[in-house]
């Protein structure tokens, strides 16, 4: 008996047709961790249109606001509908002219509110989001879903992120890294990532984000290492093969 | 040309068990603090108890986002309660609208599998607990989540609450002390650590009593 999925039969018409089914120009992980003077953050520039590797400038992370920084993977379409929601709130905040203005906590609150909202309405944003930020001296690292399940922690990663530089992070992450060994084990992540993740490109910007603001650096790509001799003579050993 | 199907859920499992056992005059809440997908941890130190009231805690597994809706809409019908009527929503109260509220979603539910627990108007300890979509019962002790089928039977074991059938009706409330039922907790909770994927890391703890709220902590296995 086949079971009916979830979103048939609660309304079956042309408002269907609107509702997104699946991502097109995706993005692939970002990962970002504490550090001691703020986050960083690290997200390579591919944009692939499912296995083609369709645009490789994209910038996945942007600045919100005076304290906050954005990276997303998942659908870009959908990210460049977050900032422009997000220009929108950082708008209003601004207008208020009271000196006060939104923290990552709050942009974080609010990205949770409209993905679930989204999802509520089985229309998601098809975007995993990482937000972080550094307001009154406070370092804040958090993470949505598409779905909206949200927390915050002392290291985050989206999809592919999530099963290679997690174990990483969790084993070598402590508190109060400085700049350079932050930079280095976010490297050591995404340079696993790349030998790993069919998505991924060597082309990659980190970012920082500090009491002072942000700092998204120029792309550059990592050294890899392929001479291993196995991959020049991988059937040595294996009799009868060539 | 089939008409296309969707190819996600608008519901996750975020896992996690839940536990709450009444006193004659305190009321032990637990959680483990992992938060899961699928076969990965999202983070060790994410609590799942909250204060809904003075008196009344809530712990909840299932799925986070839906948790974290229901939380925040309970706070605000509190926030407005106290507005109306100067003063702290009651266990029992709150009970009765968390059970409204589940309810309300009874046709895109709230994955959210609660337990209550907290001190009634006179001072007793008491649970309530909860399916998705709001049907609750109040009750001497109670566990939801990915670990209950492992954590009620023991708990039915050591705590042999009286039928709620019987006459005259017998208080569930159990005899033991306050660190007696905190130990028995740990113990619970170390147990459901070592089969279920999904419970581990660390316990939280919090205690409601005539004094007020206390919380602890445990280490627990983070395999």
């Amino acid at each position: 008996m086949d079971q009916k999925p979830f979103s048939q039969g609660l309304l079956s018409s042309e408002a269907d047709s609107q509702r997104t089914l699946y991502p097109y120009v995706t993005g692939t992980s970002v990962v970002a961790l504490k550090y001691k003077d703020g986050i960083l953050m690290a997200a390579d520039m591919g944009g692939s249109y499912g296995s083609t590797l369709r645009y490789k400038s994209v910038e996945r992370m942007k600045s919100i606001g005076k304290h906050s920084l954005l990276g997303a993977s998942g659908e870009l379409s959908d990210f460049q509908e977050i900032l422009s929601y997000l220009d929108e709130l950082i708008l209003y905040d601004n207008m208020w002219d009271d000196g006060n203005s939104l923290g990552p906590k709050e942009v974080h609150s609010y990205l949770t509110r409209v993905m679930y909202n989204r999802r509520n309405k089985f229309n998601p944003l098809w975007s995993s989001l990482v937000l972080g930020g550094v307001k009154n001296g406070e370092k804040y690292l958090g993470m949505v879903s598409m779905i909206g399940v949200h927390f915050e922690d002392n290291h985050v990663a989206t999809g592919f992120g999530n099963h290679l530089a997690r174990p990483i992070l969790r084993e070598e992450w402590h508190e109060n890294l400085s700049f350079e060994d932050g930079v280095k084990l976010l490297e050591k992540c995404m340079r696993v990532l790349l030998y790993r993740d069919r998505s991924a490109v060597n082309k990659l910007q980190i970012a920082k984000i500090t009491e002072e603001g942000v700092t998204v650096s120029q792309p550059y790509s990592l050294k890899t290492f392929w001479g291993f001799s196995a991959f020049s003579n991988p059937t040595v050993g294996a009799e009868g093969s060539w | 040309m089939t008409k296309q199907q969707a190819n996600w859920s608008p519901y996750d499992n975020n896992g996690g068990s839940c536990v709450a056992i009444a006193g004659a005059d305190y009321c032990v809440i637990a959680a483990d603090t992992r938060m899961s997908t699928g076969y990965n941890i999202l983070t060790r130190e994410y609590s799942k108890i909250t204060k809904l009231a003075d008196k009344c805690m809530m712990a909840s597994s299932g799925f986070q986002a839906d948790v974290k809706a229901l939380q925040k809409l309970l706070a605000a019908r509190h926030l407005i309660y106290q507005h109306q009527h100067n003063k702290q929503m009651s266990c029992p109260a709150m009970a009765q609208l968390l059970s409204n509220t589940l309810y309300y979603k009874r046709f895109f539910p709230y994955y959210s599998f609660n337990v209550l627990g907290g001190l009634d108007s006179e001072g007793k300890g008491c649970v309530y607990t909860y399916d998705a979509v709001g049907s609750y019962e109040r009750v001497g002790y109670s566990s939801q989540g990915s670990g209950s089928t492992l954590i009620m039977p023991f708990l039915d074991n050591q705590l042999k609450s009286p039928s709620p059938l019987l006459l005259p009706a017998q208080d569930a409330v159990t005899p033991l002390s306050e660190s007696e039922a905190v130990d028995l907790v740990k113990t619970v909770f170390a147990s459901a650590t070592e089969r279920d994927i999904y419970t581990g890391d660390k316990l939280e703890i919090v205690v409601v009593n005539a004094e007020g709220i206390r919380s602890e902590y445990m280490d627990l296995r983070k395999d």
